[in-house]
């Protein structure tokens, strides 16, 4: 009865908490895409129940978070998910490290979506630093898929 | 089963509406500032995850200071004391000299130097965000702190307050490449403005004629232009003057006085003139 219902709602504010934890200046450039991967997942795993909407919202959240312009990052992600959910019956049948680079597209995707956004609205240069957390994200989206599918099956999210 | 998106729009009218919206919010964001308000409950509101995401840094503070030697304590007490103690004899001095300044001033007929009000602020968070520099500090509006607020650290000018919560608050560092903040040489008065770089150990002077008389460890002081920081505070220092003739300006480079990557108690500085303007501010403020 209880925790079935905020699971979802619970796994996202976690990734939100790790995407805003203050880390050394050395491992934060590594930080991976925590809110990305974490709806990816429910995107593609329950993509009636995650979709556009909530990805909408919680880049709002991420937008106040990080102190950008309203609609950055909600933007990015809305448009990550919808690719996610539009595909979520063939990208379901991939294996995990299949999935993991197809992650990765999506994190570069979304991480230079926002870049070009931020861009527009002050003059900030590319550096390729700025593409770190692809990498990280596709290491570790296989661990946080066989994690968050072992909560779902024993909760049995549907 | 489920079917999927049994109710409401289809998923691409979704994607439609969604980016729609984001665009509109940002456009409304950010060219019309249209969350001037709105945004202080905004971030009250989310400060909770702000509050979580800060406790495994601050336990792991609590921790290694609880198991500080006692040898070092001992040797930080010493100095602290030896400190105190030379800044004291300074301070005797510093009193004599302000009420000569203000009398002289006076003699002149210009302004007497307004007192200011200093609050100690500590570091919450330093935002991962990579295409600007700000952080968040333990002070908000509850505490007087309003938008536009000048922070220093013990070395200088840090940065200034961009979006007030009711607890705690968000700093824009003089190193972003969006702000910019007039100063004057302290040797020769001359008039400059130094704008963020986008990383954190250097700022750029822009517009230099090649024949203004700079040199390399003038030391740059905020002047008081422009209304947010108050005269007189060090910003930057010059290392480096490139003059290379074939380019319309010379190209100037400065090192932040403060040390951006290392702050971690803050000052926020009231003037009285902020004071006078928002009674309420100095009721809050001890």
């Amino acid at each position: 009865m209880s925790i079935r219902h905020y699971a979802i709602a619970l796994s996202i504010v976690i990734a939100l908490v790790l995407q805003i934890m203050p880390m050394p200046a050395m491992a934060d450039l590594y930080r991976p895409d925590w809110v990305l991967l974490v709806l990816s997942y429910w995107a593609l795993a329950l993509p009636n129940r995650v979709n556009v909407g909530v990805a909408f919202f919680t880049g709002l959240i991420l937008d106040i978070l990080l102190g950008t312009s309203m609609g950055v990052h909600s933007f990015s992600m809305c448009l990550c998910i919808y690719v996610l959910a539009a595909n979520y019956k063939r990208l379901r049948n991939y294996s995990v490290w299949q999935q993991s680079i197809i992650i990765g597209i999506m994190a570069a995707l979304y991480n230079l979506v926002i870049f070009w956004l931020q861009h527009l609205i002050t003059d900030i240069y590319f550096l390729f630093d700025y593409l770190w957390p692809v990498a990280s994200s596709m290491v570790i989206w296989p661990w946080l898929f066989w994690l968050l599918r072992k909560i779902r099956r024993q909760l049995r999210l549907n | 089963m489920n079917l999927m998106f049994s109710s409401g729009p289809s998923l691409p009218n979704r994607l439609a509406l969604a980016l729609i919206l984001s665009v509109s919010l940002i456009v409304f964001d950010h060219k019309f500032d249209g969350f001037g308000t709105t945004r202080v409950y905004l971030n009250s509101l989310v400060s909770p995850l702000q509050y979580l995401a800060n406790l495994p840094g601050q336990l792991l503070n609590a921790s290694a200071s609880r198991f500080v030697s006692h040898e070092r304590l001992f040797n930080d007490n010493a100095k602290l004391t030896h400190d105190a103690m030379l800044m004291n004899g300074q301070l005797q001095r510093l009193t004599f000299l302000r009420e000569e300044n203000d009398r002289l001033r006076s003699l002149l007929n210009s302004p007497v130097q307004d007192n200011t009000r200093k609050v100690v602020a500590e570091l919450m968070a330093v935002d991962n965000n990579p295409y600007s520099h700000q952080i968040v500090i333990n002070k908000g509006a509850i505490n007087g702190v309003f938008e536009g607020q000048p922070v220093l650290d013990d070395k200088g000018i840090v940065g200034q307050i961009m979006q007030v919560s009711s607890t705690n608050s968000r700093v824009l560092l003089i190193a972003d490449v969006t702000h910019a903040i007039p100063v004057r040489i302290a040797r020769n008065n001359v008039r400059l403005i130094v704008s963020g770089s986008g990383s954190l150990d250097e700022l750029l002077i822009q517009h230099i004629a090649h024949s203004s008389d700079l040199k390399v460890g003038d030391i740059l002081l905020s002047s008081g232009l422009g209304n947010v920081y108050p005269e007189g505070y060090p910003v930057a220092i010059i290392t480096s003057i490139i003059r290379d003739e074939s380019r319309p300006f010379s190209q100037v480079r400065a090192k932040p006085v403060a040390q951006l990557d290392r702050l971690k108690y803050l000052l926020l500085l009231w003037s009285e003139r902020t004071l006078e303007e928002e009674p309420e501010a100095e009721i809050s403020v001890k």
